[in-house]
């Protein structure tokens, strides 16, 4: 099963390498591998409907507790099936779509990194894989939605989806960590087992808050739906796989993985019910005021993620049939409306949907698989589509909240979407041919063919519902936690409420279809309200928190050496001095210090002396002079405190020092006096205080017991085993000599680097180039 | 004496902030040579100071027997010199070169790269 | 050229083989006494850089015949090998000193170490005049 999952990410690494075989007309074979993993799936889904969990775990860091474990239950199964269905179609339907594009092979390796996480999502046992995978996918999403990365729009939006399901996936993880703090495991079976302990624990409400939110990122509910409709800048098969069939479920999928373990208590299901509520009416409400096909199928899908998300709180058997039942039908009837909005805009180059009419008469599959799909997503018999609606419709009547407003808001939810699936699926196939898009033909076969499967299954799946209820539904709703032994799907449930429901659906829908046609009135009108809505709010906020950032950042990192080195040390001269005023006993012991003598008074006098001298000189030969005193007068107390070898090093380097600058100095201009009065009294506080920590640290040190140890052992073994009596030699040549060796290696380093600055010449046309300023 | 050493070792630290803090590339270097100084008679304060005893094995002797000072510290330090030597030859030529490619010896003119200017 | 006095110009003649030989002298005691591969190439390059500023840079080139550049990587290479010696010779773990039984006069025990100052010492020599070279020349 792991072998599965990395299927993708292999594949998307060989394409790294071998990605120009798979541009030209090889490219459809990238579709290989998501159909072999899809019969590999498709191969359990007998020994799942049999009640099996398939369970497969591999150690990956076991002191954490953190382990790949993959557990294949009847919920991941329609994920696994979906995923790598789906994807084989999209895959297939790609190679057309995109034939010749020069980043073919680029494309094929993010979907197929996609899949690969997606996989890993929904198989995954333990929230720490589970959350890697689920960033997985956000980062790959992030790079198919900027696929266009020469577009600003596209890019932008890349950005903004990667920013919220980003932010979904850190939540995530916090709640990983929650759990684990309560539980002790970072396993879900076993926290399965320990849901009371878990809902009665005191951070319960801060566990569910943390899952809600990464899920309504993920499935973009409200108010966090906005990246959805910006993630359609990306490629129609991308919309396809990711941002309606897969991806934008992985919330969903969360939702029901943890019903089990959070579900049942009232926070869980009002919330649930609340956003999924509003979520499914606000969407399927904007359907109406949009013109872009893919702006349609956008709304239409956060809809229809706000009614799983819906179902899932209503929290009954029924409702967990019905969202099972649904996920399939809207996988079948979205996908499908997507893979023909693609074709429409492959072959007649618009998506608007106020130009689009009469297409059928020149690609006939993909209008007969556009109208299935239209059908099944009205909810009109015989499709699976009105098996799912009436299990909903009946879900939500046995209700035990307020089931007038709640029947309302579905109903009403389901006559918007079955406008938009009319307009997206019936519209652009029915009436007459305009001029402007007279041009377009029949597609390629690879292109039609995906559809009209997709759209076929849904009516099949509709005549059959037994199709799916043994294998994909029972299990499923087994998983969630409930014995699923009566469930039972038919098309004809009898004269009832919910079918005069239905009826009324149905009607008022196709009414509205022919009475409202989209229009751009429509659209500009929903525009003045833009300024309100979630998205146009984190907008301005972003805007703000940009500017605030350049602010803070400009103020710090403004490219002046000076400000940076004062930065640092106020800040130390800030911390360490807290620490030392608060915190330490300043004691001295007199008695230990070594005695004074004339001579170093009089060395110390002449060092002091020369630094002021240095600093406060205009000469900058006066101040190179000065710096040769202090270095001697280092010197000499190196001479006093027997450091015969530093002393001698000491004196040549310093001679040294002072025959380069010299060399140098009369090629370099006359010391500048910038800075005014002010801030030099500012600098030589800031300097001083720091003189005075450093000295005060050092002395603090001075007092605190010493480890002579290594000190001994060098001195003990130097003639013993070096057989050198100068213990420093002996350290250098010797115990050390490999750091001896990087050191020489470093000023070899050096050497060549003077010599490459001062004898290499300046190119031509960077001479131009300086000498044009 | 310590007292003395640490109160050099606070001013070569504090001259050579405040050189660092100054426009002049030039000054700049300084500032760090002196820091450096400081540096390495910090080290060889913190290994504390021994008089007379330097550590070397008396031509008699196999083993240091008497209080001597400190070896790794002095070990240390002569490394560190002879690296800033090192150090600040590469540094002044680079202020000489950058001195010949921009014509400025202002800091604050050179906070620039080549693509924003 | 800066201007030298003849003293000086005499006096450096005299003093570069003095110089160098001190520089020699302290390379080897240092194993035994202060002094060691650092301290004798700074001499050594000491020596030379007051020859050049008597008689000029060229002379001081022509008397070097091979640029001192070309001793970093010898200096380098002597002090890997006589590192490596023991790993090839001995099978023992880098950098192991290897000593010879009798002890010689002035310099004691002859052993690698000895070696890897004295790659030391070219090192130092040739980087520090490199430097110096460098950057007089084009100044």
């Amino acid at each position: 099963m792991l072998t599965a999952i990395l299927t993708g990410f292999l594949f998307s690494v060989f394409l790294v390498f071998a990605g120009r075989f798979f541009k030209g007309k090889l490219s459809i074979l990238a579709s290989l591998i998501p159909l072999g993993l899809f019969v590999y799936f498709f191969q359990f889904v007998n020994r799942i409907a049999n009640g099996e969990v398939i369970t497969r775990s591999y150690e990956w860091v076991p002191s954490f507790g953190v382990n790949l474990v993959f557990k294949l239950d009847g919920l991941s199964l329609l994920f696994t099936l979906m995923i790598t269905g789906i994807g084989f179609l999209v895959f297939a339907y790609t190679s057309s779509y995109l034939k010749g594009h020069k980043y073919l092979d680029r494309f094929y390796g993010y979907l197929a990194a996609f899949m690969g996480a997606m996989l890993g999502l929904v198989l995954s046992d333990n929230m720490i894989s589970l959350f890697t995978f689920w960033e997985l996918t956000s980062i790959s999403s992030f790079f198919l939605i900027g696929f266009k990365n020469t577009s600003r729009p596209s890019r932008k939006s890349a950005m903004m989806a990667l920013g919220i399901t980003g932010i979904g996936g850190l939540l995530l993880l916090a709640a990983s960590l929650l759990f684990n703090n309560i539980t002790g495991t970072y396993s879900i079976s076993e926290m399965l087992s320990m849901s009371e302990a878990i809902k009665g624990n005191q951070y319960y409400w801060l566990g569910v808050v943390l899952i809600f939110g990464a899920a309504f990122t993920k499935s973009a509910q409200f108010p966090f739906h906005f990246w959805l409709p910006g993630a359609m800048k990306a490629p129609t098969p991308v919309s396809t796989y990711l941002h309606s069939a897969t991806m934008v479920k992985a919330g969903i999928y969360l939702l029901m993985r943890f019903t089990p373990v959070l579900g049942g208590e009232d926070i869980w299901n009002t919330t649930l019910i609340i956003v999924g509520g509003i979520t499914m009416l606000y969407s399927a409400v904007h359907t109406v005021f949009r013109t872009d096909l893919k702006g349609i199928l956008a709304y239409s899908t956060i809809s229809a993620l706000g009614i799983l998300v819906f179902l899932i709180g209503l929290g009954t058997e029924e409702a967990y049939v019905a969202a099972a039942v649904f996920i399939i039908v809207h996988a079948l009837y979205k996908a499908t409306l997507f893979l023909v909005t693609g074709i429409i805009d492959h072959q007649a180059h618009t998506r608007d949907v106020t130009k689009l009419a009469g297409l059928n008469k020149v690609m006939l599959p993909v209008g007969i698989a556009a109208i299935l799909a239209a059908i099944s997503s009205g909810g009109i018999p015989p499709s699976i589509g009105f098996v799912g609606k009436e299990l909903i419709y009946d879900a939500t009547s046995h209700s035990e909240l307020v089931v007038i407003l709640l029947i309302t808001a579905i109903v009403l939810t389901k006559i918007f979407l079955l406008y938009a699936g009319f307009v997206a699926g019936i519209k652009p196939f029915t009436g007459k041919l305009p001029e402007g898009i007279s041009e377009a033909r029949m597609p390629n076969f690879v292109m039609w063919a995906p559809p009209l499967l997709l759209g076929t299954l849904g009516i099949l799946f509709g005549l059959m519902p037994f199709l799916v209820e043994g294998p994909i539904v029972k299990p499923l709703v087994a998983a969630l936690g409930e014995n699923p032994e009566e469930i039972h799907l038919r098309l004809w449930h009898g004269f009832n409420m919910v079918l005069v429901l239905s009826a009324i659906t149905i009607g008022v829908g196709t009414a509205l279809y022919f009475i409202l046609k989209p229009s751009y009135k429509l659209e500009s009108a929903i525009g003045k309200l833009e300024f309100i809505s979630p998205e146009s709010i984190l907008k301005k906020f972003m805007a703000g928190f940009k500017w605030a950032s350049s602010y803070w950042t400009r103020f710090f990192q403004n490219g002046y050496l000076r400000n940076y080195v004062s930065m640092i040390i106020l800040f130390t001269v800030l911390m360490v001095g807290y620490v030392m005023l608060g915190k330490t006993r300043f004691v001295i012991d007199y008695n230990s210090l070594t005695k004074l003598t004339i001579s170093e008074i009089i060395v110390a006098l002449v060092l002091i002396a020369g630094v002021c001298y240095t600093i406060f000189t205009r000469s900058r030969l006066a101040a190179v002079v000065a710096m040769g005193v202090i270095g001697w007068s280092i010197c000499l107390i190196f001479v006093f405190y027997s450091a015969p070898d530093l002393a001698m090093t000491q004196f040549s380097i310093d001679t040294l020092t002072v025959i380069l600058f010299v060399l140098v100095l009369y090629k370099l201009p006359k010391y500048l006096n910038l800075s005014d009065v002010k801030i030099r009294i500012r600098d030589g506080i800031l300097s001083a205080i720091f003189g005075i920590i450093i000295a005060a640290l050092a002395l603090q040190v001075l007092a605190e017991p010493v480890n002579n140890e290594i000190g001994n052992y060098y001195a003990d073994n130097a003639y013993l085993e070096a057989h050198g009596k100068n213990v420093v030699n002996v350290i250098l040549v010797d115990f050390r000599g490999a750091d001896t060796m990087i050191e020489i290696s470093v000023l070899s380093i050096a050497a060549i680097g003077v010599f490459g600055l001062m004898k290499l010449r300046l190119k031509m046309s960077d001479r131009n180039r300086y000498q044009d300023k | 004496m310590e007292i003395l050493l640490a109160l050099m070792i606070g001013v070569l630290y504090a001259g050579g902030i405040y050189m660092m803090l100054r426009r002049s590339l030039v000054k700049l270097i300084i500032g760090i040579i002196l820091i450096g100084n400081g540096a390495n008679l910090l080290i060889f304060l913190l290994g504390r100071i021994t008089k007379g005893s330097p550590p070397i094995i008396p031509g008699d002797a196999n083993v240091l027997t008497e209080a001597f000072a400190d070896p790794v510290p002095q070990a240390l330090i002569l490394t560190a010199i002879v690296i800033s030597f090192g150090l600040q030859s590469f540094a002044i030529v680079l202020v000489k070169r950058a001195h010949t490619v921009v014509k400025t010896d202002d800091l604050d003119e050179m906070n620039a790269t080549d693509e924003d200017s | 050229m800066m201007r030298t006095t003849i003293i000086l110009k005499t006096a450096s003649n005299y003093l570069l083989p003095v110089l160098l030989l001190f520089s020699i002298f302290i390379l080897l005691r240092g194993h035994y006494l202060p002094g060691g591969g650092f301290v004798g190439g700074l001499i050594a390059s000491i020596a030379f850089i007051l020859h050049s500023f008597a008689n000029g840079l060229h002379k001081t080139k022509e008397l070097l015949v091979l640029h001192p550049g070309y001793l970093i990587p010898l200096g380098l290479a002597i002090s890997f090998l006589s590192g490596l010696a023991p790993v090839v010779l001995y099978d023992l773990p880098f950098m192991t000193g290897l000593w010879s039984h009798d002890s010689v006069a002035i310099l004691g025990h002859i052993g690698s170490a000895l070696f890897f100052d004295m790659g030391v010492y070219l090192v130092v020599y040739g980087v520090t005049l490199t430097i110096i070279f460098t950057i007089s020349e084009s100044a």
